[in-house]
């Protein structure tokens, strides 16, 4: 998988081997762990996880947004160019330009006693160099292009004076004022009301498609990354547990915490009172995480060997690439589902059907799987 | 629905470090931002509980330990002082006037041959008498006044916020000699002249921290449980306000000590010869003769109040710390 | 309607909780109000949930506020046990409190820092004056079991939990004082993924274990869906659409429901999905439209729907009402 010093055919970004560590008065957090995609112009690339699944520090990690305290080891390349060099030396004209970022909370990214069209000249006029003029007439394009009603208007307007729609347009049409390159756009949804989700992820379509750029699109709505994605990553733990062209992950997917999360959400068009299918558990603590599949507590396809060692993930960057053992939906997968299940309803008829508890070799076991789900969800991984 | 959704925004900012939604965010603050994030939460906290209390003994750290040593042996000697075998604060001609520190006299004598040692440990009878009963007069009357408006809010809550504007544009200076100077200066009109001076800051304090426990969910809970008012207020709230203004005593403390200084410059600190006090040593000693020749006599009294009160600010600043932390976690 | 209207309410001697023509405003400084809910109606049958759904600002969660009488009620009437809640005060107010209990949205918010997970959920007991140690500590202990908090977590304080372990002591503490009627506010979207089916499924348990009637507040229409007998739909404080959740999703007929079906990710099979391009400004609720509230987004609207508010009507035989002067024209379910 080298490769990737050539500029031009090349994927625009390429991520390799990404670790990031945050050492904390209880032990390192192993935040991110051997991260690895790759990312072509005018692609979407969804990455989908729960909190603390370590989605939000890798894109933080692109953008070297990351506190002092975090231990970051990996290739980032941006079109040929080493990234973390660039930002150890301090570029100016890169982050913010070539590469952006739109982050959950508009009011976080804009300042509330300046003005928004002020506030997108900015950028233009630090990073590009336009007169004030210049730059705020662009501002009112900008807004227009994001689809801001009345751009003339809001430009000498505050923040608070808009709708929590029109500031995260705002903080797109910031974001987009020096045409960059690739966006990152960390749950750039989950603030704002269904109606208007779908309209700003319309727009954030629209504006990639247009201006050719790459997405990263951080979520954890797979509805959302269904919709919007080339390319999807699945992380749980610090770790891209699943990755594959949209179509094929959300056709045959092969990780069982994907199949888990999948079956564990309600669907609009589920039957009402349709019994959900939860993931028993919790996700792990990542300080000191035992060197084992870190879904392998929650998982019902875990067998003996899921305990040793850390699963890699198969074949190559671009293709369908999933880190398990017994995936599902292949032999060694139903193999070990069945196994579990018979070993699941003898100890079953043992013990009175406390399920999940105690069989896991994990002493930090919060969520009780469902009492009432008649699942054999934990079982046989000890 | 403004006013709602606003006061829903103002809850989720509240706690918005630990909404799932954000949650991703918060972890890595939480973990990213060790430098006072100790206990991080989000993914699973759950078995901290063991060695949070060790986490907590590292944080607070050996200065906070030397800090609450010296006010131990403070707090002792102003305790025990009269069965030490001290020499007698108020015997006059211990030694002769104004002689430098000996082994009979630790830290030499004052104008009047008086042991200047003994009288400082005697003075820390007073001045922390006068600093604890002043800082907590003004926590029960001024956070018992603010936790109430701050809970009940409407008239109540304008009536309290304009007295305590009223006693903070109202010149301490002025006031403490009023009061002072027409009644009689004992231990305990001193003292209450500074409470009364402490009342409307941390009343104001505990105000803004009950508004913000008030807001949250669990004061709703209790009332939907059908909690009384008193209930509330002392179950729910009390426990939760009681820290921050806890830290505050001890800062609050310091500052008391200090002003009892300042009012024993004015002649205004507890009457009487036999009650000694440090701010009255100072005055004592602070002629320009005095400084000249004996700086001693000052000296010795004004580092003790130094040293105590860097204590008290010192140890009160960790412990703020500590509940700032504690209120990440949340 | 977004409108008002009283014709879903069914007969009282059939209900548990009826609530008539309900309205809350909020000051909004200079002699102006919001208007956070207007006019609304709605009744809860034993044993039935009840879900309301809509985005913020529509007055949803003011709503399960002052059923539990925790925001002042400009007016209205709650029927509950022949007696209007909203007219109780003082003690007669507090002595009904423990039959009605809530579920909040922020389960380490919802929780006082201060104490342990045992005192949390024992609180309601102590409240009521339930002395018996043993008895309380039984109760307690049956408590964390049904909602599955492990007994070991009872001496531990709430930051030391995850949130949904959190929220399952907020249930357990709701449960505590045997209530019959369980408002919950919201009390999976604070979650993760993979923890609010856990909490969906444990709600469904103790709905039936305890014989609970439920109202669910929610913003997410899959999870409405998931958890409701009958739905409400609100808009700006006021109600578009009430009945059973089978006829409403499958039938939906006012604009703002099909908008919101049409909305979401993976949108539902009964609405084209240019039916959620109804622009995203809200219409402020110190000021909020005449006539129907919904016409500044309505691709229906007409100069009907700005001069006079609709009211609610039946729809056909079925448990559906809508209030809208144009409802959609019913499809046949494909």
């Amino acid at each position: 998988m080298a490769g990737f010093e050539l500029a031009s055919g090349g994927p625009l970004l390429s991520v390799r081997d990404l670790r990031v560590r945050f050492v904390t008065e209880r032990g390192a957090v192993n935040a991110v762990n051997d991260v690895s995609f790759d990312l072509h112009e005018g692609e979407t690339l969804a990455i989908v996880g729960e909190s603390g699944s370590g989605k939000s520090v890798t894109a933080k990690t692109l953008m070297n947004l990351l506190p002092r305290t975090a231990r970051v080891s990996g290739e980032v390349r941006f079109d040929g160019q080493d990234v973390r060099a660039l930002a150890s030396c301090g570029a100016k004209h890169f982050f913010g330009v070539q590469m952006t970022m739109v982050f959950q909370d508009p009011m976080t990214s804009l300042n509330p006693v300046k003005k928004v069209g002020e506030q997108i000249a900015e950028g233009l006029r630090y990073h590009l160099g336009r007169s004030r003029g210049e730059a705020l007439s662009e501002a009112e394009n900008l807004l227009a292009d994001v689809g801001v009603p009345e751009p003339g208007r809001r430009v000498s307007q505050y923040p608070h004076e808009l709708s929590g729609g029109l500031r995260q347009r705002v903080v797109i049409a910031m974001a987009l004022s020096c045409r960059p390159r690739l966006l990152i756009a960390d749950e750039p949804t989950t603030a704002v009301d269904v109606t208007v989700q779908r309209r700003l992820l319309d727009l954030l379509d629209g504006l990639r498609r247009d201006r050719g750029m790459a997405m990263i699109l951080i979520t954890h709505d797979l509805g959302v990354a269904r919709g919007r994605a080339d390319e999807v990553a699945v992380m749980y733990a610090g770790r891209i547990v699943e990755t594959a062209d949209a179509g094929t992950l959300f056709g045959d997917m092969r990780h069982p915490y994907t199949e888990a999360l999948m079956r564990s959400i309600p669907r609009i068009d589920d039957p009402v009172h349709h019994r959900l299918d939860p993931i028993p558990g919790r996700p792990p603590e990542l300080i000191d995480p035992p060197d084992a599949c870190a879904f392998a507590p929650r998982c019902r396809y875990a067998r003996h060997d899921c305990h040793d060692g850390v699963p890699e993930l198969s074949g190559s960057v671009g293709m369908h690439r999933f880190a398990c053992l017994h995936p599902t939906g292949a032999e060694r997968g139903q193999a070990a589902l069945a196994a579990n299940r018979a070993a699941h309803s003898s100890s079953r008829d043992g013990d009175g059907g406390k399920d999940g508890s105690g069989n896991s070799g994990k002493p930090d076991r919060g969520e009780k799987p469902d009492g009432g789900s008649g699942k054999p969800d934990d079982g046989g991984s000890g | 629905m403004k006013h709602a959704d606003s006061t829903g925004t103002a809850a989720d900012a509240g706690s918005s470090l630990t909404g799932a939604d954000n949650a991703d965010g918060a972890h890595n603050a939480d973990n990213a931002g060790s430098a006072s994030a100790g206990s991080p939460t989000g993914a699973g906290s759950a078995d901290s509980g063991g060695n949070a209390d060790g986490v907590l003994r590292r944080r607070l750290g050996t200065g906070f330990w030397l800090a609450v040593g010296w006010l131990m042996v403070m707090a002792l000697m102003a305790l025990f002082a009269p069965l030490l075998p001290l020499a007698d604060p108020t015997q006059v001609a211990f030694g002769g006037p104004r002689e430098a520190p000996s082994a009979d006299a630790w830290f030499g004598t004052d104008a009047l041959g008086r042991n200047v040692f003994s009288r400082t440990m005697h003075g820390a009878r007073i001045s922390l008498a006068v600093g604890g009963f002043a800082i907590v007069f003004g926590m029960v009357i001024g956070g018992g006044l603010g936790i109430l408006a701050g809970y009940f809010r409407g008239l109540l809550d304008q009536a309290v916020r304009f007295a305590f504007f009223v006693l903070l544009s109202f010149p301490a200076l002025v006031l403490a000699i009023l009061i002072t100077a027409t009644l009689e200066r004992s231990l305990l009109v001193v003292s209450l002249t500074i409470g009364i001076l402490a009342v409307a800051p941390v009343g104001l304090l505990a105000r803004a921290c009950t508004l913000v426990f008030a807001e949250r969910e669990f004061v709703a809970a209790a009332r939907v449980m059908g909690a009384r008012h008193g209930r509330i207020i002392l179950r729910e709230l009390l426990p939760n306000v009681v820290i921050p203004m806890g830290a505050l005593t001890l800062l609050g403390m310091a500052l008391a000590v200090v002003a009892e200084g300042s009012l024993a410059f004015l002649g205004l600190s507890v009457a009487g010869e036999d009650s000694i006090s440090w701010g009255k040593m100072i005055v004592d000693g602070a002629g320009l003769r005095d400084l000249q020749n004996a700086a001693h006599v000052t000296m010795f009294p004004v580092s003790v109040m130094f040293v105590t009160v860097l204590a008290l600010n010192f140890a009160g600043d960790r412990i703020r710390q500590r509940f700032d932390v504690k209120e990440l976690a949340f | 309607m977004a409108g008002s209207g009283s014709a879903q309410l069914r007969p009282r001697d059939e209900v548990l909780l009826s609530v008539k023509d309900l309205v809350v405003q909020f000051p909004a400084g200079r002699k102006r109000v919001v208007h956070a809910v207007s006019s609304v109606s709605f009744d809860l049958a034993q044993g039935e949930t009840l879900g309301i759904v809509g985005e913020s600002g529509c007055g949803k969660s003011t709503v399960a506020k002052a059923v539990v009488r925790l925001v002042d009620i400009a007016s209205g009437e709650i029927t509950y046990e022949g007696r209007d809640l909203a007219a109780l005060e003082g003690e007669d107010l507090r002595r009904i409190r423990p039959r009605l209990q809530m579920i909040f949205q922020d389960p380490i918010s919802s929780l006082n820092p201060r104490r342990r997970v045992r005192d949390v959920i024992a609180e309601g007991l102590a409240v009521w004056g339930d002395n018996d140690g043993s008895r309380r500590r039984d109760r307690v202990a049956e408590l964390m079991d049904a909602v599955g908090v492990e007994e070991s977590h009872g001496s531990r304080r709430p930051h030391e939990l995850s949130g949904g372990q959190c929220q399952r002591v907020g249930i357990a503490r709701a449960l505590a004082l045997d209530p019959e009627v369980l408002i919950c506010d919201e009390p999976v979207s604070a979650l993760d993924v993979s923890i609010q089916a856990q909490i969906l499924n444990l709600l469904q348990d103790m709905k039936s274990r305890y014989g609970l009637t439920v109202l669910f507040i929610s913003h997410d229409l899959s999870v409405v869906k998931n958890v409701s007998d009958r739905i409400m739909v609100m808009y700006l404080g006021k109600v578009c659409e009430i009945g059973s959740t089978s006829e409403i999703y499958a039938h939906p007929a006012h604009p703002y429901t099909r908008a919101l079906l049409a909305s979401i990710p993976e949108p539902a099979s009964t609405v084209e999905p240019h039916e959620g391009d109804i622009g995203d400004e809200l219409p402020s609720a110190t000021d909020p439209p005449g006539g129907c509230r919904f016409h500044t987004r309505c691709p229906h609207a007409t100069e009907v729907c700005r001069q006079q508010e609709p009211v609610s009507a039946q729809l056909g035989a079925a448990d559906h009402y809508v209030a809208c002067h144009h409802p959609v024209e019913q499809r046949p379910l494909e």
